[in-house]
């Protein structure tokens, strides 16, 4: 598992080089795009997938020893935070459509001119970063449904778990890519500003 | 790989600092770091350290690597190894372009 | 060769191949041997299919004047790189040689994830043929490299469904890299320790890792790429604000070292290869085990030689060109083991062993023009010249291509139970030589002269240089042929080969041939290295004959 994991890092590792050559060459631009997002709702959002990795690591807990019933359910509490992620984020990307904020389709920015080029090219690295985490995410809650259909068959021991451990791995990571996501995109800009 | 059974107390503890680490970290974006120090980067540089304290807790801790084999550290080294030989490399190439080497005398 | 006298031996009654019946068996099956099978079979086709574009490029090339227009001819050779690179190269020997001999080899009754291996298959197929439909719709004009902002922005052609037919390959690669790493690592019979793992198996695990540190950032690069398409974003357009070089970082970080997926598995079939024939345990094992993770790590550091003209800074082209010389280490330490393994062997001239010669000295030619190339101040002046596609055929041709032959005919008779014709093979083997040669030799004086890659006409001083080239291509295109004859012919009438024709040493040649299922019928305990040969003692042997003979 941790072979495949090393494979994801390498995966947004290329979207974080883009990141990184954009925020270099069009750093103002970046800054004022990176103001349009909601760093309270990403801060939500962090705090949820947070939440949702500690119901996953006592998930594992619990299948490690044997309590069918308390997996199953922390396993379920994962799933609802998840959606609650997912749903949170589908909140903002029809906000920004509406903000005219979606690049190529539907790109208005009525700020500095200056900075229009930037600032779209920062929104569609925003998408295709989230967007991509958000896939991930669909992936993940997949998984936590088929572990909790094998949960609930009784398939976990405390001698054969692996499964549901190797999905919290997979979930953790996709919570560990937020982390590195939310600073990066949504507190570039001071909020105050 | 299910061997080692952590405490539940610990998942609490470390639960907790990862809260306090993303207050901490919403706290600095407000502190324009740049200009009271006058070190240029120190926002995202504090941003991203503090980002990678909460990794290495939920990789240790959530994902047992503490307690894993001397393999599973390899990989997940060389994971974080091959992004930094991508990244810096790369960046050694754009932060040297406006360096002037040769010059017409 | 002992025991290869016909009539001595008797086909195995239940083997993989007639342990199940019907089509569905192998469509669905687990077997890692059946999906070799079915991977040889698709890879030759694509491999033909390459080689039509390959023929046409050359047939335009007969001539300064255009036969095709120049449309027609960049959908030709971007073709031609695509199919080679993607659906052949990159999978050739690790989906078909190391499919099936990597579990043999170390005693495993298949892969660790069966399923996932089949997977990977479908996954291979899915990508080959929506890149196929892309094809026949009309192609792409990028050239198989997809430059930006060329690809992004302007190119008219199906530049989104070729990407996503490589995007899904690449899963496939990956897959298999991951399938092969946990294998070696948790599936190794008792006594299969590291340092007694054969050197074909240290480099499918040495370029596993490559695939599984490379391939997912071409799979995000294209995702990008597509992205742009449609969004109409310039991340890599300089007009839109973006770097076109960005592009060509990310695209090199894979693509430099999917140069190593293509030759590390090659040069484990030479290990293998010149052991066998020399009858001797190769040179400094340890050497050559570590080497190949040498050149895995190192491959990653030299991507930038491939961005010397592009506006990368002074700088950063003068770290990359130093960097690169330092793959030449571990990639010379290799040839040198395998010359040492030579000397005082006893050596015979099998086919699979004329593949392995002609491979080392093909492989110091490409290795040693990658130099060249390397070399900063030469390069800008060969950059996009046929040198530069003279170097490259010379590794990737002259070196995996043959490499992949000659295991091809070295483990066939493991795959079918048969020997194949050893005078047609020779021959065969003979003919590719020489016309590798005399198509890729004269593109070193073309580039060197200037004649630029990628353009369908050209000054008429070229020509007598470009007719050699097309009149190599043809000889080695029956040479490339032939092959396919024989070795269909020898399923139905060649010799029944038994459990070790060679006479070599290693796991794969203690089964029968072709193997069971499950490969063993019992698990192997390994107590000694794969490379037990004696030279002295068969030397000793032969000397006693020849004096018996004089009596």
């Amino acid at each position: 598992m941790w072979a495949f994991l090393v494979t994801e890092v390498m995966f947004f590792g290329g979207l974080f080089l883009a990141y990184t050559f954009l925020r270099w060459k069009h750093h103002d631009a970046v800054v004022a795009a990176s103001g349009h997002l909601d760093w309270i709702l990403g801060g939500v959002n962090t705090g949820v997938l947070l939440i949702s990795s500690l119901t996953m690591a006592m998930a594992v807990h619990a299948a490690q020893e044997g309590k069918r019933k308390a997996t199953v359910n922390f396993l379920i509490l994962t799933m609802i935070l998840g959606a609650v992620f997912l749903g949170v984020k589908a909140f903002e990307y029809s906000h920004k459509w509406h903000d005219g904020l979606f690049p190529g389709f539907n790109f208005h920015w009525t700020e500095n001119p200056a900075y229009a080029g930037g600032a779209e090219m920062f929104l569609f690295l925003y998408f295709v970063m989230t967007g991509l985490h958000g896939l991930h995410m669909v992936v993940g809650i997949g998984l936590v449904a088929w572990i909790i259909k094998r949960a609930n068959r009784g398939d976990f021991t405390p001698e054969y778990n692996i499964p549901v451990e190797i999905t919290g791995l997979y979930w953790h990571f996709v919570d560990i890519v937020w982390i590195f996501l939310y600073p990066l995109l949504y507190l570039i800009q001071p909020p105050h500003h | 790989m299910s061997g080692h059974i952590v405490p539940k107390k610990t998942y609490y503890t470390i639960f907790l600092l990862l809260m306090v680490l993303l207050a901490v970290t919403v706290l600095i974006a407000y502190l324009d770091l740049d200009h009271a120090t006058g070190i240029g980067g120190l926002n995202i540089i504090v941003a991203l350290s503090i980002a990678f304290t909460k990794m290495m807790l939920v990789v240790l801790y959530f994902m047992h690597m503490k307690w894993s084999s001397k393999l599973t550290w390899v990989f997940g080294g060389a994971s974080i190894l091959w992004l930094a030989i991508m990244l810096v490399i790369t960046l050694a190439d754009y932060f040297s372009r406006g360096w002037v080497m040769f010059t017409n005398r | 060769m002992p025991g290869a006298a016909n009539g001595v031996f008797e086909m195995p009654k239940v083997t993989y191949l007639n342990a199940q019946e019907g089509i569905k068996s192998w469509l669905l099956t687990g077997d890692h041997k059946r999906i070799a099978i079915l991977y040889l079979i698709s890879i030759s086709i694509f491999f033909a299919l390459g080689g039509v574009f390959a023929s046409l490029i050359r047939i335009e090339l007969l001539t300064p004047g255009p036969e095709l227009d120049a449309e027609m001819y960049n959908r030709a050779f971007t073709a031609h790189g695509i199919v080679m690179v993607f659906m052949f190269l990159i999978p050739a020997i690790p989906a078909v040689l190391g499919n099936f001999l990597l579990p043999i080899m170390i005693g495993a009754r298949d892969l660790a994830f069966p399923k996932v291996n089949l997977l990977s298959w479908y996954l291979y197929m899915i990508g080959g043929l929506l890149t196929l439909t892309a094809m026949l719709m009309g192609g792409v004009d990028t050239g198989w490299t997809f430059y930006t902002p060329y690809s992004t922005t302007y190119s008219q052609s199906y530049v989104f469904l070729t990407g996503l037919g490589i995007f899904i390959m690449g899963f496939s690669s990956i897959t298999t890299g991951l399938n092969f790493v946990i294998t070696t690592h948790k599936m190794r019979a008792p006594g299969m320790t590291w340092s007694r793992l054969p050197l074909f198996v240290w480099s499918q695990y040495a370029t596993s890792l490559v695939m599984l540190l490379g391939t997912p950032v071409i799979a995000i690069t294209v995702v990008l790429l597509a992205a742009e398409r449609v969004f109409g974003v310039g991340i890599f357009n300089p007009n839109l604000g973006g770097d076109p070089v960005l592009f060509q970082h990310l695209f090199w970080f894979y693509s430099h070292p999917a140069v190593y997926i293509m030759i590390l598995p090659a040069m484990g079939v030479i290990s293998e290869l010149i052991a066998a024939f020399s009858r001797r345990r190769v040179f400094g094992y340890s050497f050559v085990a570590f080497s190949s993770l040498a050149i895995a790590i190192f491959g990653f550091l030299v991507w930038g030689h491939h961005l010397f003209v592009s506006g990368q800074s002074a700088y950063a082209g003068i770290i990359f060109s130093l960097l690169s010389f330092i793959v030449a280490i571990p990639s010379a330490v290799k040839v040198f083991n395998w010359t040492t393994t030579l000397y005082k062997g006893s050596i015979s001239y099998e086919t699979p062993m004329l593949y392995a010669l002609a491979f080392i000295g093909l492989f110091a030619i490409g290795g040693l023009t990658g130099l060249f190339c390397a070399a900063l101040g030469l390069d800008v002046h060969i950059t996009d010249t046929y040198f530069i596609i003279a170097h490259f055929h010379y590794v990737m041709v002259g070196s995996t291509v043959i490499a992949y032959l000659g295991g091809i005919h070295y483990w066939w008779p493991k795959m079918t139970g048969r020997s194949y014709p050893e005078f047609w093979g020779k021959l065969s083997a003979m003919l590719i030589y020489v016309g590798f040669n005399l198509t890729f030799f004269p593109q070193f004086i073309l580039g060197y002269l200037g004649m630029p890659r990628r353009y369908h006409v050209y000054p008429p001083e070229y020509q007598v240089l470009n007719i050699l080239s097309t009149a190599g291509a043809s000889v080695l295109a029956v040479g490339f042929l032939m092959p396919v004859f024989y070795l269909l012919w020898s399923l139905k009438y060649g010799p029944i080969a038994g459990p070790n024709p060679w006479g070599a040493k290693g796991l794969e040649w203690e089964t029968a041939s072709p193997p069971p299922t499950f490969n063993f019928d019992a698990t192997p305990i390994v107590t000694q290295e794969a490379y037990a040969y004696d030279a002295e003692a068969d030397e000793a042997a032969y000397q006693a004959a020849l004096q018996q003979d004089k009596r």
